[in-house]
This record gives C-alpha cells, sequence and structure tokens, in this order.
C-alpha cells in the first residue's frame, strides 16, 4: 500500500477472515479482503447473532461499531446494502459487515448491542427507506418535518420535487413543486475514443493502467496488487513498525533523519510554484 | 373506585371518600389524588416540556432539544437535527472528485482541514497514488493548525456558555491568527479547498513557516496559557463542569465515541497513533486521557491537546523537507500554470482534469481520521468512473448528540449548556 491512508493492523486481515469463518459458521455467507479492507457479507435474518459474535469472540472483538452507511444499487435484485463500519480498539483493526435488503424486508436492528445504532438507523431509513426491525424509535431524521420520499435513492432526482420560499402574501413559508429554468446537464464521460483493444501475447501482464486516474475497467484492488507486487521491497516508515506503510523515499537517508532537537529551523525555500 | 380516593388539601383524612366527581378532569382540578399517585402537599408538580432551540446561542447552531423537565430537572431529551440538512452526500454523487472537495470544507466548518483530509486520503487509497512527502507535512502542519483553531472555538464557547465571557474573546485572537495563517496558504480564510488527492494545492511560503513558528513560540502560548489560566482552577468553572454528565468507558465504547469524549472517558485511543496516516507514524506526542469522564475532563483534554498540536506542528517545521508538494502524476494533479504555458501536453491534462476529473479505479474504503471533534470517516464507494457513486459521510456528532439524552439525565437545566459544550458540535457536519 503505497498511498499515505491511515494504517491499521492490515497484516491482520487474513487471519481476520478466517478467525470470522470458524466463528459465524454458516451466518456468514462470504468474505473478501480488497484494497486492504475486510468485507464481510452476513446472513440478513440472523445478523444480530452474528453482531454479537464479532463483539465478543476471541480473536474478532469489534467493540465500536463506528457507522451504518447504506448504499443503493437499483439493478442488484436486492437493491440496497447495508454496511457495518466495525472497529476493534484492542486489536487495532476495522472491517464491514455487510448485509443486503430491498424495499420490503427489514433488516434486524442492533440498537440493543450498540445503542449507538439508534440514530445510525435511522438516518439509512431516512435516506433510502431500508426497514430496520426492532428499532424502537425508526423516525425521519435528516431531512424536513413532513419530507416524502427518501432522497439518497439513485431514481430519486438531484433537485428533489418540492422546494421551499418564504411567501410575502401568505407571511409564511410555503412548499411549490421544484421549477428548473434549466434542466440539468449531466454529461457522460465514459469516452467511446480510448481506441481499439489489440490483445498481444503478453499484454495481460501490462493491464494496469499508464497512469493513476486514467480511465480502466480494472478495480482498485486490482491496481493496488499491481502496484505492490511492482515494489514488494519497500521498509516500512518510522516507528510504526508491522504497519503496512512505505512513503519513504528510498535511500533518502537525510530526509528520513529527525533532527535531535526540535527546534524551528525550516530547510530552504525553493517552492514549485513559482 | 371513590374509596380509594383521598383530599390532597387533607392527606390525613385517608377514609374519607372523595367529594370529587367521577370526572378525572375535575380530579385533576380540585386536587383529587388516588393513592397511586401520591403527591405531597396541595401543588402538583407536572412534568412539562420545552424547546430548547433551534435559534438559541448556546445550542452552537441550530440544534432543537425537545426536553422534558421535573422541575428544573432533566428527565428526557429527544435532539431534533437536521435543520441544516444540505444533502451534501447526493450532491458529490453528481460531482467529480475534484468538484467534491470544497463540500468538505463546509461540513464541519470549524475545522475544515480535518474534513478534507479524509477525504483526499480515501481518494488516494482507491487510486493507490503516492503522496509527496512535503505534501504529507504539509498537510499533518495544516491539520493540526486546525485543530488548534477548532479547539479555540470550542473551549472559548464552553467557557461562555457556563457563564465566564473573557477567555473566549482572548481565545478568538488566537483563532484569528490562524485564519491569517490559512489565508496566507490557501487564499481563503474559512473554505481553503487546501488539500487535494495527491498533494496539497500550492506550496507555502518560507516566510510563512517562520512566521508559524515564531507565533508558536511566543503568542500562542501566551494567550492560551493566560486564557486557560482563568479557568482551568476556577471555583465556579468547577462548580458547573466537574462530575457533569459522567460517562464511563463501557458506555462510551457502546455509544461510538471517538476523539476527545472517548479519550476523556479513561481510553488513550488517537487514530493518529494507532492508526497513523501521512507523516503522524513519524510525530512524537502524547495523548491525554481523563480519569473521571466528566464536561471538566473533555475540556482540560482538549487544553492539553492543543499544546500536543504545537508539539506536532514544530516537528513538521523541523522536519519538513524539500520537494515537490504533489504527486507527478498529470492523469490526477494539474500542472501549474507555468508549465501550461510552455507544454502542449501540460495543457491537455490542465483541460481534461478541470472538465472530466479523474477516474478512480472501482472499489469501498472506509478511511477514518482523527478530526478535532473525534473519528470522521469516510466510506467512499467508486465505481470507475468520474464521480463518487457514493460517498457516507462519518460525522462525529451524531454518536455524541445521540447519547446527550443519557448524559443529561437527572441533571439541571442549566447543565445541558455545559454538557453541549463539551461535546463539541458543529451542525455542518451533523446534518451534512
Amino acid at each position: 500500500m503505497r498511498a499515505p491512508a491511515p494504517a491499521y493492523a492490515a497484516d491482520l486481515n487474513g487471519e481476520t477472515i478466517e478467525t470470522a469463518r470458524t466463528a459465524l459458521g454458516g451466518l456468514l455467507i462470504r468474505a473478501q479482503d480488497r484494497v486492504g479492507e475486510v468485507a464481510l457479507y452476513i446472513d440478513r435474518d440472523r445478523l444480530v447473532d452474528a453482531m454479537e459474535l464479532l463483539r465478543t469472540a476471541p480473536g474478532l472483538e469489534y467493540q465500536q461499531l463506528m457507522e451504518v452507511a447504506g448504499v443503493d444499487y437499483p439493478d442488484r435484485p436486492e437493491r440496497f446494502e447495508v454496511v457495518y463500519m466495525l472497529l476493534s480498539l484492542t486489536r487495532n483493526h476495522r472491517i464491514q459487515v455487510r448485509v443486503t435488503t430491498d424495499e420490503d424486508a427489514p433488516v434486524p436492528s442492533v440498537t440493543d448491542i450498540w445503542p449507538v445504532a439508534g440514530w445510525l438507523e435511522r438516518e439509512v431509513y431516512d435516506l433510502f427507506g431500508v426497514l430496520f426491525e426492532g428499532n424502537r424509535d425508526l423516525r425521519r431524521i435528516l431531512t424536513d418535518y413532513g419530507f416524502r420520499g427518501h432522497p439518497l435513492r439513485k431514481d430519486f432526482p438531484q433537485t428533489g420535487y418540492v422546494e421551499m420560499r418564504y411567501s410575502e402574501e401568505e407571511k409564511r413559508v410555503v412548499y411549490e413543486p421544484v421549477k428548473l429554468a434549466q434542466d440539468y446537464r449531466n454529461f457522460e464521460f465514459q469516452s467511446p475514443w480510448e481506441g481499439a483493444a489489440y490483445q498481444l501475447p503478453g499484454d495481460e501482464k501490462g493491464q494496469v493502467p499508464q497512469a493513476k486516474g486514467a480511465q480502466t475497467p480494472l478495480s482498485a484492488d486490482t491496481i493496488a496488487k499491481a502496484d505492490a507486487a511492482k515494489a514488494p521491497a519497500q521498509a516500512p516508515a518510522g516507528t510504526s513498525g508491522s504497519y503496512a506503510k512505505g512513503t519513504n523515499p528510498p535511500g533518502d537517508a537525510a530526509a528520513n533523519a529527525r533532527p535531535a532537537d526540535p527546534q524551528v529551523v525550516p530547510t530552504k525555500g525553493q517552492g514549485q510554484n513559482q | 373506585m371513590t374509596d380509594t380516593r383521598i383530599r390532597a388539601d387533607d392527606p390525613a383524612d385517608v377514609a374519607a371518600p372523595a367529594t370529587a366527581s367521577m370526572d378525572p378532569h375535575l380530579d385533576h382540578v380540585l386536587g383529587v389524588r388516588t393513592e397511586a399517585d401520591p403527591t405531597v402537599g396541595d401543588v402538583t408538580i407536572q412534568n412539562y416540556t420545552i424547546n430548547f432551540g433551534p435559534q438559541h446561542p448556546a445550542a452552537h447552531g441550530v440544534l432543537r432539544l425537545v426536553m422534558e423537565l421535573d422541575g428544573e430537572i432533566v428527565e428526557r431529551i429527544d435532539p431534533h437535527v437536521g435543520l441544516l440538512h444540505r444533502g451534501t452526500e447526493k450532491l458529490i454523487e453528481y460531482r467529480t472528485y475534484t468538484q467534491a472537495l470544497p463540500y468538505m470544507d463546509r461540513l464541519d466548518y470549524c475545522s475544515p482541514m480535518c474534513m478534507e483530509h479524509s477525504f483526499v486520503l480515501a481518494v488516494e487509497k482507491l487510486l493507490d497514488l503516492e503522496v509527496p512527502l512535503r505534501a504529507q507535512y504539509l498537510r499533518v502542519l495544516f491539520a493540526e493548525l486546525t485543530r488548534i483553531s477548532n479547539h479555540m472555538l470550542n473551549l472559548g464557547s464552553h467557557v461562555m456558555d457556563v457563564g465566564a465571557m473573557t477567555p473566549n474573546l482572548w481565545l478568538f485572537e488566537i483563532r484569528e491568527d490562524c485564519y491569517g495563517f490559512f489565508e496566507r496558504a490557501s487564499g481563503a480564510r474559512m473554505h481553503h479547498n487546501y488539500m487535494r488527492p495527491g498533494g496539497v494545492h500550492q506550496d507555502v511560503p518560507l516566510k510563512l513557516l517562520t512566521d508559524i513558528a515564531d507565533w508558536l513560540d511566543t503568542r500562542l502560548p501566551r494567550l492560551f496559557e493566560d486564557a486557560i489560566s482563568l479557568v482551568a482552577d476556577n471555583r465556579i468553572f468547577k462548580q458547573r463542569n466537574v462530575d457533569i454528565a459522567t460517562v464511563s468507558r463501557d458506555d462510551a465504547i457502546r455509544w461510538g465515541f471517538s476523539g476527545p469524549m472517548i479519550r476523556a472517558a479513561g481510553l488513550p485511543w488517537d487514530l493518529r497513533k494507532s492508526q497513523p496516516y501521512d507523516v503522524y507514524d513519524r510525530m512524537d506526542f502524547d495523548v491525554p486521557v481523563g480519569t473521571r469522564g466528566d464536561c471538566y475532563d473533555r475540556f482540560m483534554v482538549r487544553v492539553e491537546e492543543v499544546r500536543q498540536s504545537v508539539r506536532i506542528m514544530k516537528q513538521c517545521l523541523a522536519e519538513m523537507p524539500e520537494g515537490p508538494i504533489a504527486s507527478t502524476d498529470r492523469k490526477v494533479v494539474p500542472p501549474k500554470r507555468a508549465e501550461m504555458k510552455r507544454s502542449m501536453e501540460s495543457l491537455i491534462h490542465h483541460f481534461k482534469l478541470y472538465t472530466e476529473g479523474f477516474h478512480v479505479p472501482a472499489g469501498e474504503v472506509y478511511v477514518a481520521t482523527e478530526s478535532p471533534k473525534g473519528e470522521f470517516g469516510i466510506y467512499m464507494v467508486a465505481d470507475g468512473s468520474n464521480k463518487p457513486y457514493r460517498c457516507k459521510i462519518r460525522p462525529t456528532a451524531f454518536s455524541h448528540l445521540q447519547a446527550m439524552d443519557f448524559m443529561s439525565r437527572g441533571h439541571m437545566l442549566a447543565d445541558t449548556t455545559a454538557i453541549l459544550g463539551a461535546m463539541d458540535i458543529v451542525f455542518g457536519e451533523c446534518d451534512r
């Protein structure tokens, strides 16, 4: 991993998946390790049991629920994915727990395990319309009082359906249907001019895009693995020890050496934006 | 039924038949009570509900608290949030990655750089993009300056919420200095848009670095320690904060606390230390923790964090190497203007990056950094196009504000402002 992203104990990913497989058994549908992040797909109906195991089972110990995120994939048979971000304070590790659902099937609430889930589930309900069974306070939370629809669904327009203004005649706020002077312009950037793919023998080795940020059909995980294979022997930086991090310029010992006395003596400035 | 009733103004006369009718409303007016509801004396104290906010100076923005009070004791609090909801997550789905970045500044407008930090780290993780060392140092330097400016606002307003006026004005002096530095680095006082995927937007002049160093050595400690000395050992301040809203370790974990809130509860958990990003793994700093988990601890943890931020900034300034301030990858980072004047290739890159933007390969990451208020996370789902498929923002305030109910229960109405002040909540971030 070359990017300077937060380096938690990513070397635990493999053994975490193994431990989760044995601990969860049939509750686990599938596990993946992509871009250094573990995601566990859990059987929706038995989510609470799985979460309780993830929280308490030795070798897992995910004490904190940090976030519940909804994602809408309208093409899938169960269009919503609910992603729970768990954090282990003792093992310094994060995982994502994912369940899928649709507009009708409720997801069991985890409020009895983590009371913080109360508002997080309310938010997913508000923005996506995912129902949570067992949440005792499933009201809307972010949108307006009396709002209709679930705004983060992909079929909800960016402009919404109603707009609000203060009416001078009625001396109050009034709601009206949205009137746009011009349609919202959403440009298509999938370029047809990327050229024909002439596959020559041996080309599959050089499949990674020529530069970061170029259009590519590959996933972030494939590219990260290809990069890791290209530069395998980079020493981890500084004191972080086992953390997967390597941002030091190789061989530049002078820049890495820390001055003994942290006096403020900035180096001579030669900014590049002259 | 009437046998069990007694007149409120004559509690001794238990056996006497009630004179009131069967009408419960009339009973209520006459003060007739049953044994199941014995109210002493002839005054019936009822719980009543009040609205705190949405327009209240101590609500730190637009928070509406529906409070159920028993006299002056808080029985229940139902926070209503979302009054500042602007649909940031929806808007980001329709913007390129570059266009989405300024929305981060507008989330927590008291610590904009730290919001940008999570976003650019998430994009870089998906791109697997290397960032030059100088850029990482600059990011850490300004993230810590942001932490100082954020804590100045929070400490000052917390002190003001419980009754002291002077420290707030002094701390705003420091905040003003910070904004001066931000302006000199990025060109904007509040909405910097300074950190970019691949590095930072511009290099800083040498004079700015020396000025920051002078300020850290002289002006900041003098103003800050002066202001804090007025409140830290102040008897009134302690009476208002010590043992208010005590949160145990277990509660802090179950309620998803992070940042100063979890550290005040006694857990030495700091993402800069345990999950270092950028060059935090090279920095030498301490993580302050509280012992009792009350409002005073939260205040003092933030005070100490300011001092540690000063340490980190001094190390950044001392160790910052020369070099490029952004990745040289021209498919992500646009070229500088001087380059564009000479090279056709650069001109094309510039045009493409500011119209189409760069493409991020498909994948999902959750990247969380230690913002001044706690764990600020971005769950980014990329689909290989130039726009995020989904960008979920994990606000720090959501879990903290949710705990408002159990933290305030049993405290006086006036304590809620101290509790709210010690939580450090900004509604741009909470409501998104």
